[in-house]
């Protein structure tokens, strides 16, 4: 294949991408009101998605935040401004690290789980099943998990919030001899609700975006087991690199709109 | 006056990437009527039937389901339509994470506002029609392919539709199973459902359960008439078939 026709192949298969999760997204937004309300499916969901990603979410937040604190000291303590280190672990977890890394490493894991239920329930026609047996699939396999998934990440990245600030605060005292209540203290003064807020927001959206990505690549899977791999492996990649493209766009946005 | 047929198409066409698998399909289906659609493999028999229950969209021609044109309707206006019509898929589709008596009252549970009680009454019923009771509690892995296929029949036939559409029901038996099947079909004609599509390529099978049948060869319908209009039909293709000697274009 020359290189002009690999473009062309990837373009159009991008074009697709984007049209096709662009297509879903709008047919789900449209179902949203739509009976039957299946709260009983919004409520497993969240139990099935919370369980599967605290541990993680919350183990990679301990030691993001105690990385921060660690290098953060060394390198304050040679402009003799170590006492600030609390301010700077906060604002980057609240701001960016605590959605960012929830998004990729939960999003990563419940998006790709998504997208391999649903498409083995595609290559063997069960979700033409649910469609002839005059099933609203979209309402019924796609929406709870969405819902779900918009109340889950914020509760988790709040969660993953202030477990990385505790890790923060442990290398601060223990490692650093920071004062703790000065810890605490420098934080409360230096950041504002705004900064949490800014963080909350994006996992809303990061929520939204890992789930419809999950099901749309759950959806259009063919090509039996092996396309089932294909479409797992495609998620896992593709929701690392649109949280973090997404993630410019939206700090942008939320500076113009809050700052 | 007769009654308007349940389901009519009119010079429908279909095509995949370059390949054009329905060249212009017109039939109407009145009610108490089983059409048997048959042709060999990759004529278009599963791509018709799928049209006919929205499932797939024709590029071109006109598909009425129950008196509604259904072509160009979204996805949630055509699920009031399929809500009254059952659909029996070749590999059965179950739903494998639920039990056979979930995945036969699933369609009740969705549709219908009826008790566990009446549920359950309802499910052991369709499973003795089908010949598994006492099979509640197993999952779709724990069954042959012919018990597959009876609950895939149980479970389109559980909310007693005004019509059926049966892909390929004996494909992959074997000929204990598929004469079960086929039986189960013709008796079905006499209670639950009186009306049906059926997809085979068995031509036994179709002149023991249709009183109409349609050979696709090449997009098109070659001929279509009752059992016997076919054995006498002077149409090549038609010869070809029955005689085991038409191949797919």
């Amino acid at each position: 294949m020359t290189a002009l026709a690999y473009i062309r192949t990837q373009s159009r298969e991008t074009a697709l991408w984007y049209g096709g999760l662009g297509l879903l997204t709008m047919s789900v937004v449209r179902n949203l009101a739509l009976p039957p309300a299946y709260l009983w499916l919004v409520a497993r969901e969240i139990d099935n998605i919370g369980v599967r990603s605290l541990v993680v979410a919350v183990t990679a937040a301990l030691f993001t935040g105690m990385v921060l604190a660690l290098q953060s000291a060394v390198n304050m303590a040679r402009f003799g401004a170590e006492n600030y280190v609390g301010p700077v672990v906060a604002l980057s977890i609240l701001r960016e690290l605590g959605p960012v890394l929830t998004a990729i490493l939960v999003g990563g894991k419940v998006a790709s789980g998504i997208t391999a239920e649903l498409g083995s329930m595609k290559v063997t026609e069960q979700i033409d099943a649910m469609r002839a047996i005059g099933v609203n699939y979209v309402k019924r396999l796609i929406v709870p998990r969405l819902l779900a998934a918009l109340i889950v990440f914020p509760v988790v990245t709040v969660l993953a919030d202030g477990v990385g600030l505790v890790g923060g605060m442990l290398i601060s005292v223990f490692d650093r001899n920071v004062d703790g209540y000065l810890y605490w203290n420098t934080i409360s003064y230096w950041v504002v609700m705004r900064d949490f807020l800014t963080g909350v927001i994006k996992s809303v959206v990061f929520g939204a975006l890992v789930t419809l990505i999950g099901c749309y690549n759950g959806l259009a899977t063919e090509g039996g087991t092996e396309g089932l791999g294909r479409s797992t492996t495609a998620t896992v990649v593709q929701v690392a690199m649109g949280v973090i493209i997404s993630d410019f766009f939206l700090t942008k946005l939320l500076l113009f709109l809050f700052w | 006056m007769a009654s308007p047929p349940l389901v009519e198409l009119s010079d429908v066409r279909k095509s995949f990437a370059t390949h054009e698998v329905l060249r212009g399909v017109s039939l109407a289906l009145a009610k108490g009527t089983t059409l048997a659609v048959m042709g060999g493999s990759g004529a278009g028999k599963t791509v018709l039937l799928r049209i006919v229950d929205g499932l797939v969209q024709p590029d071109s021609g006109r598909v009425s389901l129950f008196g509604t044109r259904i072509e160009r309707l979204r996805e949630e206006q055509i699920l009031p339509l399929r809500r009254r019509a059952g659909f029996v898929f070749q590999g059965a589709a179950l739903f494998d994470s639920l039990s056979v008596f979930e995945n036969i009252a699933f369609p009740l549970r969705e549709h219908s506002a009826m008790s566990l009680g009446e549920i359950t009454d309802r499910v052991h019923r369709f499973l003795s029609l089908v010949g598994l009771p006492g099979t509640d509690d197993l999952l779709p892995a724990e069954l042959s392919g012919g018990m597959r296929k009876r609950v895939g029949i149980a479970r389109a036939l559980v909310t007693e539709p005004e019509v059926v559409f049966f892909d390929e029901p004996t494909a992959g038996l074997d000929p204990t199973n598929a004469r079960l099947v086929a039986e189960l079909i013709a008796e079905l004609r006499k209670g639950v459902c009186d009306t049906a599509i059926v997809v085979t390529h068995d031509i036994e099978f179709a002149e023991l359960v249709a009183d109409q049948m349609a050979i696709l060869h090449q997009g098109r319908f070659a001929d279509i008439g009752t059992p016997a209009e076919m054995h006498r039909s002077e149409n090549p293709d038609v010869r070809k078939f029955l005689a085991g000697e038409l191949r797919a274009s």
